[in-house]
C-alpha cells in the first residue's frame, strides 16, 4: 500500500482488507475481530486495525502525524480521555503537560511563531476550553497559526447542561478564525486536515475543533491530507502585477519614502525577510517595523530606524509623519502605531501590501492597496525595480537621510545611567551584550526572546536587537500578561538547543508562574529575566502621566521571593540589585541547564519613553527628560 | 512632564475627517450550509458594531449544500466595504455580492398580516388589500390574514394603512434580492 500511514496493520487480516479497500473509506472495524481484540489487550502499544478505519481518537493522532506535528501541548480531563489513551499508545507525537490550559495555547503560539508550523493544543471540555479562550484570542489578534482540540460531552448529552459542558464552539466563535463541532466521526479526518489548512493559509490564525467523547470512541474512516479536498478556502497570495508596477513607480519617484513593515513579513518567514532586506538595501530607503514586525529586517543595519508607534523611536515616528511615500508591508495600521488618525502621515501617499483584503482601508485609507503574500509581493517588486532599472532620487535621498540623522541625534532612548541602581534599560543592554557574545561564539546557541506585557516589553523592543525573523515572541494585539513564559516553553520545545529568554515583569510573570513545573518536568532551561520594579510599571506610568499620580492598585504588593520560588519548583533562582554584579549574574544565567529565574531589582521609578499618549499624533511624542535636552537643536 | 516643542503644532494638521453619509446596501452571501455559519455572520455584525436591517437565509442548492443569505445593512461606503471584506474572509463564505453597487436589482419581501375587525373596517381592509394586490389567505367572520409581496416600502405602506383597521399581528420574511438581467451571483468555483 503506497499510503503514508505510519501505524501499520499488525495482523494479516487487517493488512489484506486494507489492501482491498485502498483509496476507499472502509467502515469495517478490524479491531472488533476476536483476534484483533486479543492483540490489543495483550499489547496496548501495538495498534491493530484496518489502516483506513480508526477510532476518532486515533484519527486525531494520525491526522496530526500526517500534518507534520511532533509536539502537542495539553491538559487532560474526562472529555478527552480517549485521545489521551491514544497518545499513550504511540511515539510519533510528544505531549507536553502544561499546568494551565491558557499556557497550552501560548506554548503552541511560541512553538508556531518560532518554527513557522502550526502549534497544537489539547484541552478538555468545560473549564479546559474556557481556560483556552485567552490564548485563542491572543493568537487571533497576532495572526498565529494554532490548532486547539477540545473535548466535549457525548453528542447525546449536548444541550443538557451535562457535567463540564460548555458551548465551546459558541464561546470561541469570535476568537477563532474558524471552529468546528464534529458530530460524526466520518467527518473527522477531513475536518482536521481542513483545520490545519485554514490555520496556516492566508492570514494565519487559531482554529478549534470540538470533539464529543462518543466521536473519539467511534470507529470511522481515515483519509490523508492528500485525499482531502481543501479547495473551499484558498486565499489569494499572488499580487496583481499592474498594481505592483504602479507601486514601484511611486517608490522610484519618492523624495521622502519609508518602509513600514509588520508581522505579515515575519509570518512569511526567512524568505520574506531576505527579500525585504534585499529590496530595502537596493532602494536605500529607511525602514521601521512594528512590535510584531521586529526581526523582519536586521535591526542593527543603519537603514533601520527601530520600532515605530506609541513607544517607538523619535526618528521612526518622525520619518512616518513626514514621509511622502509609505510602503506598508504586512502591517495593519494599528492604533498603537498610527496615533491620532487625522494627523497620521498627513502628506503621504500610501502603499499597503497585505494578504487579508479586510486589512486594507480598514483604519487608514491608502492610495494603493495590494492583496498578496509579502513574499510574492516583494519578489515581484524587486523584479520590476530591477527590470526598469529604477534608481532612488539621489539628491532627495541625501536630504531625507540628513533629516533623519538629525532626528536620530536626539538619541531618544537615552536614559539616566546610575552606578547605584540597575536601570531596566541597562539590564537589557547588558543582556544583549551577553547574547551577542553567545551568538558570535563558534557553535554559539541560537537565541530566542519572549516577553510578558508592560514596560519591560517595550524596553525589550527598544533595546534588544533582532536580526532574524521568528526569534521574537511577544503578545502585541491582545497584550496578554502571562504570555511570555509559556511561549518560551513552546519555543524551547521546538528548539531544544537554543537559548530562550523570557524578559518578564514582576506582575506578569505571576500570571502563568505555575508553568515552572512544566519547565522542570521537561528539563527546559528557559531563562526568566524579571525586570522587577515592584510595580505594574506600565499601569503606574499611565497613572503618573494621565491620572494625577493616583497609583490605584498598581503597586505589586506582597511579591514572592522569586529566588525561593524558583527553588521551590526545582529550578534555579538568582537575584541582583548591584549594577556591578549584573554581568556576572547574566553570565551565570546563560550557563544553567534548567529553568532559571533571575530577579533583577531595577529602579522602580523609571518610565518608558518615548511615548505618544493615546489619541495623539506622531509629532506629539513625549521624550524622556534626558533626551529632551537635545530637542532644541532639532527642527 | 517633559514635552516636545512640536506639540503646539498639532493644529496644522487639519480637522477630523468628515463622516461620510450613511446608506443602505443589499448583500447576497453564498455560504456552505453548515452548523454555525449564521452565528458567525451575525457575530461578525454584532462584534464589529455593524448595523443589520434585514437578514434572510435559506438553502438554495440542496445537493451542493449551499445557502444564500441576503443582508440589508447600512453604513458609510467605507463601512460597507469593510463588511464586504470581513464576510468574504470567513471560511464557509464562498461569495459576497453587493447588489446595490454591482447591479440594478430586485428586492421583494413577503408579509402575513392578521387584521381583526367588523363592519366598515372590514370592508375598508379588503378595499386597501385590493389596491395593494394583497391576497386573502384566511378568513373568519371577524378576521382576515393577508399575504402581501413587494418591496420593503410597499409592505411598510400596507402595514401602516392596516394599523387603524385592526391589525393585530405581522410576520415578515425579510428581504430576498436578485440582480436584473442575465448576469448573476455566480459562484467562485
Ligand atoms: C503595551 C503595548 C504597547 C505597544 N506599543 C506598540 C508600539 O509602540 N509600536 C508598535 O508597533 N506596536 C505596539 N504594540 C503592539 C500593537 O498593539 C500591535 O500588536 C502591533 O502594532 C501590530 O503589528 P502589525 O501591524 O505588524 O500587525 P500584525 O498583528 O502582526 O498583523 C499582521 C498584518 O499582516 C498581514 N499578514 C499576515 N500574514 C501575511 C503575509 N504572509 N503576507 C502579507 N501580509 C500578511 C495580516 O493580515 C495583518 O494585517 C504594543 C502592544 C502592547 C501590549
Ligand atoms: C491579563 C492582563 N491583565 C491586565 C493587563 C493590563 N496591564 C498592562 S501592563 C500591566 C502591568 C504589567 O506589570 P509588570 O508585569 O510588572 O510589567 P512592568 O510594566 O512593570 O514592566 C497591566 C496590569 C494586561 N495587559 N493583561
Ligand atoms: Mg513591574
Amino acid at each position: 500500500m503506497a499510503t503514508k500511514t505510519t501505524l501499520k496493520p499488525k495482523n494479516k487480516a487487517g493488512a489484506k482488507s486494507a489492501a482491498k479497500s485502498a483509496g476507499k473509506p472502509q467502515m469495517k472495524l478490524v479491531k472488533s475481530t476476536p483476534e484483533a481484540k486479543k492483540a490489543k489487550s495483550t499489547s496496548a502499544s501495538q495498534w491493530v486495525y484496518d489502516k483506513k478505519t480508526l477510532t476518532g481518537a486515533e484519527i486525531v493522532i494520525q491526522a496530526l502525524v500526517d500534518n507534520g506535528v511532533d509536539t502537542i501541548f495539553g491538559y487532560p480531563g474526562g472529555a478527552v480521555l480517549p485521545i489521551y489513551d491514544a497518545i499513550f499508545q504511540q511515539k510519533k507525537i510528544k505531549h507536553v503537560l502544561v499546568r494551565h490550559e491558557q499556557a497550552a495555547l501560548h506554548a503552541a503560539e511560541g512553538y508556531a511563531r518560532s518554527t513557522g508550523k502550526v502549534g497544537c493544543a489539547l484541552v478538555t471540555s468545560g473549564p479546559g476550553a474556557t481556560n483556552a479562550v485567552t490564548g485563542l484570542t491572543d493568537a487571533l489578534l497576532d495572526s498565529i497559526p494554532v490548532l486547539c482540540f477540545s473535548g466535549q460531552v457525548p453528542t447525546f448529552l449536548i444541550g443538557t447542561d451535562a457535567f463540564q459542558e460548555a458551548d465551546t464552539t459558541g464561546i470561541t466563535r469570535q476568537c477563532t478564525k474558524q471552529n468546528y463541532l464534529v458530530k460524526d466521526v466520518k467527518d473527522l479526518a477531513k475536518t482536521v486536515h481542513e483545520a490545519f489548512h485554514v490555520a496556516k493559509s492566508g492570514r494565519p490564525g487559531p482554529v478549534l475543533i470540538d470533539l464529543p467523547k462518543d466521536v473519539q470512541f467511534a470507529p470511522g474512516p481515515y483519509q490523508s491530507p492528500e485525499e482531502t479536498d481543501l479547495s473551499r478556502y484558498c486565499p489569494r497570495t499572488m499580487p496583481d502585477i499592474s498594481l505592483i508596477e504602479d507601486a514601484v513607480e511611486m517608490m522610484a519617484n519618492a523624495k521622502k519614502p519609508v518602509f513600514y513593515t509588520g508581522g505579515g513579513v515575519v509570518n512569511s518567514g526567512t524568505e520574506a525577510a531576505e527579500l525585504l532586506t534585499e529590496f530595502v538595501q537596493m532602494t536605500g530607503f529607511p525602514i521601521t517595523s512594528t512590535l510584531m514586525g521586529l526581526g523582519g529586517y536586521p535591526m542593527r543595519d543603519k537603514q533601520h530606524l527601530g520600532m515605530l508607534g506609541m513607544h517607538g523611536t523619535f526618528e521612526a515616528n518622525w520619518a512616518m509623519h513626514d514621509c511622502d511615500v509609505m510602503i506598508n508591508i504586512g502591517a495593519r495600521f494599528d492604533d498603537r502605531v498610527t496615533g491620532r488618525l487625522d494627523a497620521f502621515a498627513p502628506n503621504s501617499k500610501k502603499i499597503h501590501i497585505d494578504i487579508d483584503p479586510s486589512s486594507i482601508n480598514k483604519n487608514v485609507r491608502v492610495e494603493l492597496g495590494i492583496v498578496a503574500d509579502s513574499v510574492e509581493a516583494l519578489r515581484a517588486m524587486i523584479a520590476v525595480w530591477k527590470k526598469r532599472k529604477y534608481k532612488a532620487d539621489a539628491a532627495a535621498m541625501k536630504a531625507w537621510w540628513a533629516q533623519i540623522e538629525k532626528w536620530r541625534a536626539v538619541k531618544c532612548l537615552n536614559y539616566q545611567k546610575s552606578a547605584k541602581t540597575i536601570k531596566p534599560q541597562y539590564a537589557l543592554e547588558r543582556l544583549q551584550a551577553a547574547l551577542d557574545k553567545e551568538m558570535s561564539k563558534k557553535n554559539g546557541r541560537d537565541v530566542f526572546i519572549s516577553t510578558e506585557v508592560g514596560q519591560h516589553q517595550m524596553w525589550a523592543a527598544q533595546f534588544l536587537k533582532f536580526d532574524k525573523p521568528n526569534h521574537w515572541m511577544t503578545s502585541g494585539g491582545l497584550g496578554t500578561m502571562g504570555y511570555g513564559f509559556p511561549a518560551a516553553i513552546g519555543v524551547q520545545m521546538a528548539h531544544p538547543d537554543a537559548l530562550v529568554v523570557d524578559v518578564a515583569g514582576d506582575a506578569s510573570i505571576l500570571m502563568n508562574i505555575q508553568e515552572m513545573s512544566t519547565a522542570v518536568q521537561y528539563r527546559l532551561p528557559v531563562k526568566i529575566f524579571i525586570l522587577n520594579n515592584q510595580w505594574m510599571g506600565m499601569v503606574k506610568q499611565w497613572q503618573e502621566l494621565l491620572h494625577g499620580e493616583r497609583y490605584s492598585n498598581s503597586y505589586t504588593e506582597s511579591l514572592p521571593d522569586f529566588v525561593k520560588l524558583a527553588e521551590a519548583y526545582g529550578g534555579i533562582g538568582m537575584r541582583v540589585s548591584d549594577p556591578a554584579e549584573l554581568d556576572d549574574v547574566i553570565a551565570k544565567m546563560m550557563k544553567t541547564d534548567c529553568v532559571t529565574i533571575v530577579d533583577v531589582c531595577v529602579d522602580p521609578s523609571e518610565n518608558c519613553f518615548p511615548m505618544i499618549p493615546s489619541g495623539k499624533a506622531h509629532n506629539e511624542m513625549i521624550l524622556s527628560a534626558d533626551a529632551e535636552k537635545f530637542d532644541k537643536t532639532l527642527v | 512632564m517633559a514635552r516636545t516643542s512640536q506639540q503646539d503644532r498639532k493644529s496644522v494638521y487639519g480637522a477630523a475627517p468628515v463622516q461620510d453619509p450613511v446608506s443602505s446596501h443589499t448583500l447576497a452571501v453564498i455560504v456552505d450550509n453548515e452548523p454555525g455559519v449564521l452565528a458567525r455572520v451575525i457575530g461578525l455584525f454584532s462584534g464589529r458594531g455593524y448595523n443589520i436591517e434585514s437578514l434572510t437565509v435559506a438553502e438554495t442548492d440542496h445537493t451542493a449544500r449551499k445557502s444564500r443569505i441576503t443582508i440589508v445593512c447600512s453604513g458609510t461606503v467605507h463601512v460597507i466595504e469593510q463588511i464586504h471584506h470581513q464576510l468574504s474572509r470567513l471560511v464557509p463564505v464562498h461569495k459576497v455580492s453587493n447588489l446595490t453597487l454591482e447591479s440594478t436589482h430586485l428586492e421583494r419581501e413577503l408579509a402575513l398580516l392578521k387584521v381583526v375587525g367588523k363592519k366598515d373596517k372590514r370592508i375598508e381592509a379588503l378595499r386597501v388589500a385590493d389596491i395593494f394586490r394583497a391576497r386573502v389567505v384566511d378568513s373568519t367572520l371577524e378576521s382576515f390574514v393577508f399575504e402581501i409581496t413587494g418591496t420593503t416600502e410597499k409592505v411598510n405602506a400596507f402595514i401602516d394603512l392596516m394599523r387603524p383597521l385592526g391589525l393585530t399581528e405581522i410576520s415578515r420574511t425579510g428581504v430576498a434580492a436578485i440582480s436584473r438581467g442575465k448576469e448573476g451571483v455566480y459562484e467562485a468555483a
